[in-house]
C-alpha cells in the first residue's frame, strides 16, 4: 500500500472501536494507576492487511535461511562453548515471549483509551510469532548440534532449574500484580525498550562470531518487531505521566523494574557473551562496553532523561549503581563463576577458560586474574572425573552463596548482602535495591498510600531449600537432568564427549549432602546470625572466604 | 588496463573454525535423542506444532518445581484453575507442596487433563501469517478486481444502503469481540494450547472488522453516495442492531473464559454470525448485482467455521468426556446454553427488519433462522450436549 492510502486505512479503522451502551467489558486485573479518558493517537499505524503479508515476508527470510544453514553444514563451524549456553537461553526465552503475549490484556481496561488497543492486539499476536519461532529454532538446534542433550528435555529443565527461575522472573513479572506495574512499566518501558537490545541484537552479534548466523537471523527478525511494542510503551507511560497521582507509584515501579532487569538480564546474558564465546580478538565489545553503549548511552541518556520533563522521577542512582556492579564489582564474572560451580545443577556443558580467554579477560577488565584466575585453572584441573568431587565441594577457596530472595541470583557481591526479616523469615538480598522490592515495593501500601492491587513475591524462591539433606546424584536424577544411559550427566564441566571423560550420577553419590543456605540461617541464634552476616560481607570477590581477623 | 587493489590493513573479524560440532560426529551417550522428550505427544509421533506449543506455559503440578513466583494481590499467581468453572481430570488435586527437602517432582503427564487439548488447526507463527496474508491478498485482488470492472456500478441502490449501514455494522461485532472477548482471553486459560488458539481466533475477528472497514472505505471512493460513516450511526442507533449490540457487550462481560468462548463460538456465532453472513448477506447479495461482498464475507465465515469452531468443539468435547468431571461440566454448560440461547435468538429476531431492505429480497428471515438453529443443533450434539427448549423461541 502507498504510504498515503496506509495512513488513511489507519485512520479509518480508528471508525471500529465503540463505547458499550448496555455492558461494560470484564474487568480482570486492577490497577493503583489513574488513568484519564482522553482521545489518543495509535502509537502503532498498523492495518493487519499490510502487517500479515509483511511478517509472512520475514517468516519467507527466516526458514530460507534455516534451510540454507542445514545445507551449508552451519554446525561444522558453531562452537560448542557457545551453543551449548543456548541450552539455557533458549529454554527460557519462549516464556517470556508468550508472556508477553499474555500481559496485553491487562492494560485493556485499565487503560480506558480505545486507540490503544489495536497496537496492544498486534502486539499480543507478535509475541505468539517469537514464542513459537524461538522454540522452532531450539528444535533445529536438537536436530542437527552434535549434542541433543539439553535441548531435548529444554522445557522440563526450564522448569524445575534454578536458572530457569531466575529467569522466569522475567516472564512472570510481565502479567501478574499491578497491571500498569507489569503489563506497562516492567514489560514494556524496562524489558523491551531496554534490555532487549543486549538480549535481540549484542548477543546474536556474538553468535555469528561463533559460527551460528541463525540465532541473528531470527533474533533480528524478533527484533524488527519490537520497535513497535516500544511506541506501545511510551504512549501508556506518558498518559499514566499526565496524571500527578502517578508519578510516586511510576518512580516505585521504575526501580524496581530497573533493578530486577539489571539483575537478571546481566546476569545471564552478560555470562553468554563474557563466558560462552571463543571469539577473543582485543577489539570485539566486552559486555560491559556494550552495556555503556546500548543501556546507558541509548536508553537512560537518550530515552529516560528526555522524560524527566514531563515529571518522571528517574532512578539515576541505581543505573550508576548497576554500571558500578558490573564494572568496578565484577557482577559478571561473579555470576558466571556461579554458574560453572554449581554446574551439576544444570542442563548444558560449561567449557573452562583457557590462557586465550584469560589474557582477553585481563585486557579487557584490567585485574580480572588477580581475582578470578586461579579459580577458574582449579575449575579447568576438575574438570574430568578422576576420583574427586565436582568442583562444588572441593576446596578452591569458594563459599557457596545464600540467594537474594527477590531476584534469586545469589548474593555474590558478598559486601552488598542485607538480611530482613519477613513474614516471620530471615531472607538474604543480593543488595539494598532487592531487600526495598520485598520489603517496600511489593506490599499493599507503599510509603504510606494504598496499594491494594501491587502484586506479590510467593513461591519457593530459594532452590536448595527442595533438596535440604539430598543426595546430589538424588537430586539430579529427580531434576530429570540424566541422559538416556540413565547415569551419565546431561551437564558437564568441560566439552568433552568421550563417555569415558563424562560425569555419571555414581560420581555424585560420595558428595556431601546438598545444604540449604537459607534453612541455615534460619536455624541460628540471633548471636550466630549477626556473626554470618559480618563474616559473609567481609568475603569475596571471587567468593574467597573472608580473610582471617586480626 | 588492470586496477589494483586498494592495500587495506587487516579488518577485525571473527574467523570460522573447524569444530565439526555437527549432529552424527561422535556417539555418546544422548547423542541421538533428538526429539522433546518431555510431553506425551497426542498421535504416535510428535508433531511440529506440538514441539513449538507444548509446555511452554509451566504448571505447577507437573515440572514448575519452584511454583509461580509473582503473584496478584490476592497471592494467586500464573494461570488458576479457577479462572472457569469447567474441570478436566486432576484439576482437583493439590498444588504439590513445597518445604525443606521435599524435592521437586510434581505429577506424572499430563498434569491434569486440560493439558490434553490440542488445536486441530496446529497454529502456532508459520501457520497464522501464511493463512492471513493469503486471505488478506485474496481479499485486495477481488477488491481491485472489481474495482476496475467497475462492478461496484452493478449494485441496485438500496444494496449500496445495505452494505453502508448493515455489512458494516458487523465489523463492530467483529472488533469488540476480537479484543474484548478472545484477545482478552488468552491471559486466561491453563495451557499454551488453549491460550494459543485462542489469540489466533482473537487476530482472526480483529482482521475481519479491518477487512469491513477497509472495505468500507474503498466503497467511499468507487461508489457516488457511498456514506461512509453509516455503519456507526446503524451500530448507535438502528433498532433492529440494538439487540445484536446488546448480546456483543454481554459477551464481553462475561467473567468466566470458557463460558465466554464457549457462548462467542457455540451459541452466538452460529445463531447470530451465521445467520447474519451465510444466511442474509451471502444470499441477498447477489441478486442485487454484488459478487464482492460475499467474498468478504466467505472469508470470515471460513474463519469461523473451518478455523475457530474447529478448534472450540475439540477443546469443549474434551471436557464433556472428561473422565472425572465429564457430567458436571455438561450440566454447566447445558447452563450456558439456557442463559445464551435466549440472548442469541433474541438477538437474531431483532435483527429480521434486515431481511425486508434489499431491492432483491433473501429467503425468508425465518427460514434463514431455522437453518442457522439446524446448524447449531448439529454443533451441539457433536458436543453431547443437548439444545435448549428456549431454542424454540
Ligand atoms: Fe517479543
Ligand atoms: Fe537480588
Amino acid at each position: 500500500m502507498s504510504r498515503q492510502s496506509v495512513a488513511k486505512a489507519h485512520q479509518k479503522i480508528q471508525e471500529l472501536s465503540w463505547d458499550p451502551v448496555y455492558h461494560e467489558p470484564v474487568s480482570h486485573y486492577g490497577t493503583d494507576y489513574t488513568f484519564r479518558k482522553a482521545k489518543k493517537k495509535d502509537p502503532l499505524k498498523q492495518v493487519l492487511r499490510s502487517y500479515f503479508p509483511m511478517q509472512e515476508e520475514k517468516d519467507h527470510r527466516v526458514y530460507g535461511a534455516e534451510d540454507g544453514a542445514i545445507r551449508g553444514n552451519m554446525f561444522r563451524q558453531v562452537q560448542e562453548r557457545w551453543l551449548e549456553w543456548q541450552k539455557l537461553f533458549l529454554s527460557i526465552i519462549p516464556l517470556p515471549e508468550i508472556s508477553a503475549a499474555r500481559a496485553m490484556p491487562l492494560l485493556f481496561r485499565t487503560v480506558p483509551n480505545p486507540e490503544l488497543h489495536n497496537g496492544q492486539a498486534i502486539q499480543m499476536i507478535d509475541e505468539v510469532r517469537h514464542s513459537t519461532i524461538q522454540q522452532n529454532l531450539k528444535r533445529l538446534y536438537m536436530n542437527n548440534y552434535i549434542d541433543p542433550a539439553g535441548f531435548n528435555s529444554s522445557l522440563r529443565n526450564f522448569q524445575n532449574d534454578y536458572c530457569g527461575t531466575i529467569g522466569r522472573q522475567f516472564a512472570e513479572g510481565f502479567i501478574t500484580g499491578d497491571a500498569i506495574t507489569a503489563a506497562s512499566i516492567y514489560l514494556t518501558i524496562v524489558a523491551e525498550t531496554a534490555f532487549t537490545n543486549t538480549l535481540f541484537v549484542a548477543m546474536p552479534a556474538e553468535a555469528a562470531a561463533n559460527g551460528d548466523y541463525l540465532l541473528p537471523t531470527v533474533f533480528h527478525s524478533v527484533q524488527s518487531d519490537e520497535s513497535r511494542h516500544i511506541s506501545n510503551g511510551y504512549a501508556t507511560l506518558l498518559m499514566a505521566l499526565s496524571d500527578e497521582s502517578n508519578h510516586q507509584l511510576l518512580e516505585r515501579d521504575l526501580r524496581y523494574a530497573w533493578w530486577n532487569n539489571h539483575r537478571v538480564v546481566d546476569a545471564a546474558i552478560g555470562t553468554f557473551i563474557e563466558y560462552g564465546t571463543k571469539d577473543r580478538r582485543k577489539d570485539r565489545e566486552s559486555y560491559a562496553e556494550m552495556w555503556r553503549r546500548w543501556i546507558y548511552d541509548d536508553y537512560y541518556r537518550s530515552y529516560l532523561v528526555p522524560l524527566e520533563k514531563y515529571g518522571l522521577t528517574i532512578p539515576h542512582d541505581l543505573i550508576e549503581e548497576s554500571w558500578n556492579q558490573i564494572w568496578n564489582k565484577g557482577y559478571v564474572h561473579e555470576v558466571a563463576q556461579f554458574f560453572a560451580t554449581g554446574w551439576l545443577a544444570n542442563y548444558w556443558r560449561i567449557d573452562p577458560m583457557t590462557d586465550a580467554d584469560f589474557e582477553w579477560f585481563e585486557y579487557k577488565y584490567p585485574g580480572w586474574y588477580d581475582k578470578y584466575g586461579k579459580w577458574w585453572e582449579n575449575y579447568n584441573r576438575l574438570a574430568t572425573p578422576n576420583g574427586h568431587h565436582p568442583i562444588v565441594a572441593e576446596n578452591v577457596d569458594y563459599v557457596y552463596p545464600h540467594r537474594c530472595w527477590t531476584c534469586m541470583v545469589p548474593c555474590l557481591v558478598r559486601e552488598d548482602m542485607v538480611m530482613d526479616k519477613v513474614d516471620g523469615q530471615w531472607r538474604t538480598y543480593c543488595h539494598e535495591a532487592c531487600r526495598w522490592t520485598d520489603v517496600e515495593a511489593f506490599r499493599p501500601t507503599y510509603q504510606g498510600r494504598n496499594t491494594p492491587n501491587m502484586g506479590q513475591l510467593i513461591g519457593a524462591r530459594e532452590w536448595e531449600t527442595l533438596y535440604h539433606g539430598w543426595n546430589w546424584a538424588d537430586v539430579v536424577k529427580d531434576m530429570g537432568f540424566v541422559r538416556d544411559d540413565g547415569r551419565t550427566m546431561v551437564a558437564q564441566p568441560h566439552l568433552d564427549l568421550d563417555p569415558k571423560k563424562m560425569w555419571t550420577l555414581d560420581h555424585l553419590r560420595r558428595m556431601p549432602a546438598v545444604q540449604s543456605p537459607n534453612v541455615l540461617l534460619n536455624q541460628m541464634t540471633d548471636d550466630e546470625r549477626a556473626a554470618f552476616q559480618a563474616d559473609y560481607n567481609r568475603q569475596g570477590p571471587a567468593g574467597r572466604p573472608a580473610p582471617a581477623q586480626v | 588496463m588492470t586496477t589494483t587493489a586498494v592495500p587495506s590493513t587487516e579488518r577485525s573479524v571473527p574467523k570460522p573454525a573447524f569444530t565439526d560440532a555437527e549432529a552424527g560426529a561422535k556417539v555418546f551417550p544422548d547423542s541421538d535423542a533428538r526429539r522433546y522428550n518431555y510431553f506425551k505427544p497426542a498421535k504416535r509421533k510428535q508433531s511440529h506444532y506440538e514441539d513449538v506449543t507444548v509446555e511452554v506455559q509451566p504448571d505447577p503440578r507437573h515440572y514448575l518445581s519452584q511454583g509461580w513466583l509473582y503473584g496478584f494481590a490476592d497471592g494467586k499467581g500464573g494461570y488458576p484453575l479457577e479462572w472457569t468453572a469447567l474441570r478436566a481430570w486432576g484439576s482437583d488435586r493439590p498444588v504439590p507442596e513445597r518445604y525443606a527437602g521435599s524435592g521437586g517432582a510434581g505429577y506424572e503427564w499430563p498434569a491434569h487433563g486440560w493439558h490434553e487439548f490440542r488445536d486441530p488447526n496446529e497454529e502456532w507463527e508459520l501457520t497464522l501469517y501464511r493463512y492471513n496474508s493469503n486471505v488478506v491478498r485474496q481479499l485486495n485482488q477481488n477488491i481491485e478486481a472489481a474495482r476496475q470492472a467497475k462492478a461496484f456500478d452493478q449494485w441496485n441502490r438500496n444494496w449500496v444502503q445495505f452494505v453502508a449501514q448493515h455489512v458494516g455494522a458487523w465489523m463492530h461485532v467483529d472488533h469488540g469481540l476480537g479484543l474484548y472477548l478472545f484477545a482478552n482471553a488468552n491471559r486466561r486459560a491453563p495451557t499454551n494450547m488453549h491460550n494459543n488458539a485462542i489469540s489466533v481466533n482473537s487476530m482472526h475477528r480483529i482482521r475481519a472488522a479491518q477487512d469491513l472497514a477497509l472495505y468500507n472505505l474503498t466503497l467511499s471512493e468507487e461508489i457516488e453516495g457511498f456514506d461512509g460513516g453509516a455503519h456507526i450511526q446503524t451500530w448507535n442507533s438502528d433498532p433492529a442492531w440494538q439487540g445484536v449490540r446488546e448480546t456483543a457487550e454481554q459477551l464481553t462481560s462475561i467473567w468466566d473464559w470458557c463460558e465466554a468462548i464457549f457462548a462467542a463460538n457455540v451459541v452466538f456465532e452460529p445463531l447470530v454470525g451465521e445467520l447474519f453472513r451465510s444466511n442474509l448477506v451471502q444470499q441477498a447479495a447477489p441478486s442485487n448485482g454484488d459478487f464482492i461482498t460475499p467474498t468478504l464475507i466467505g472469508a470470515e465465515e471460513y474463519d469461523f467455521a473451518e478455523r475457530d469452531l474447529r478448534y472450540t468443539k475439540p477443546m469443549f468435547h474434551l471436557l464433556v468426556t472428561d473422565k472425572q468431571f465429564g457430567a458436571e461440566n455438561r450440566k454447566l454448560m447445558q447452563q450456558w446454553l439456557e442463559t445464551w440461547v435466549p440472548r442469541c435468538v433474541h438477538a437474531a429476531r431483532t435483527l429480521q427488519p434486515l431481511w425486508s431492505q434489499p431491492d432483491a429480497k433473501p429467503p425468508r428471515f425465518e427460514d434463514g433462522l431455522d437453518r442457522a438453529k439446524s446448524r447449531f443443533s448439529a454443533i451441539l450434539s457433536e458436543l453431547e450436549l443437548t439444545a435448549p427448549k428456549e431454542l424454540g423461541q
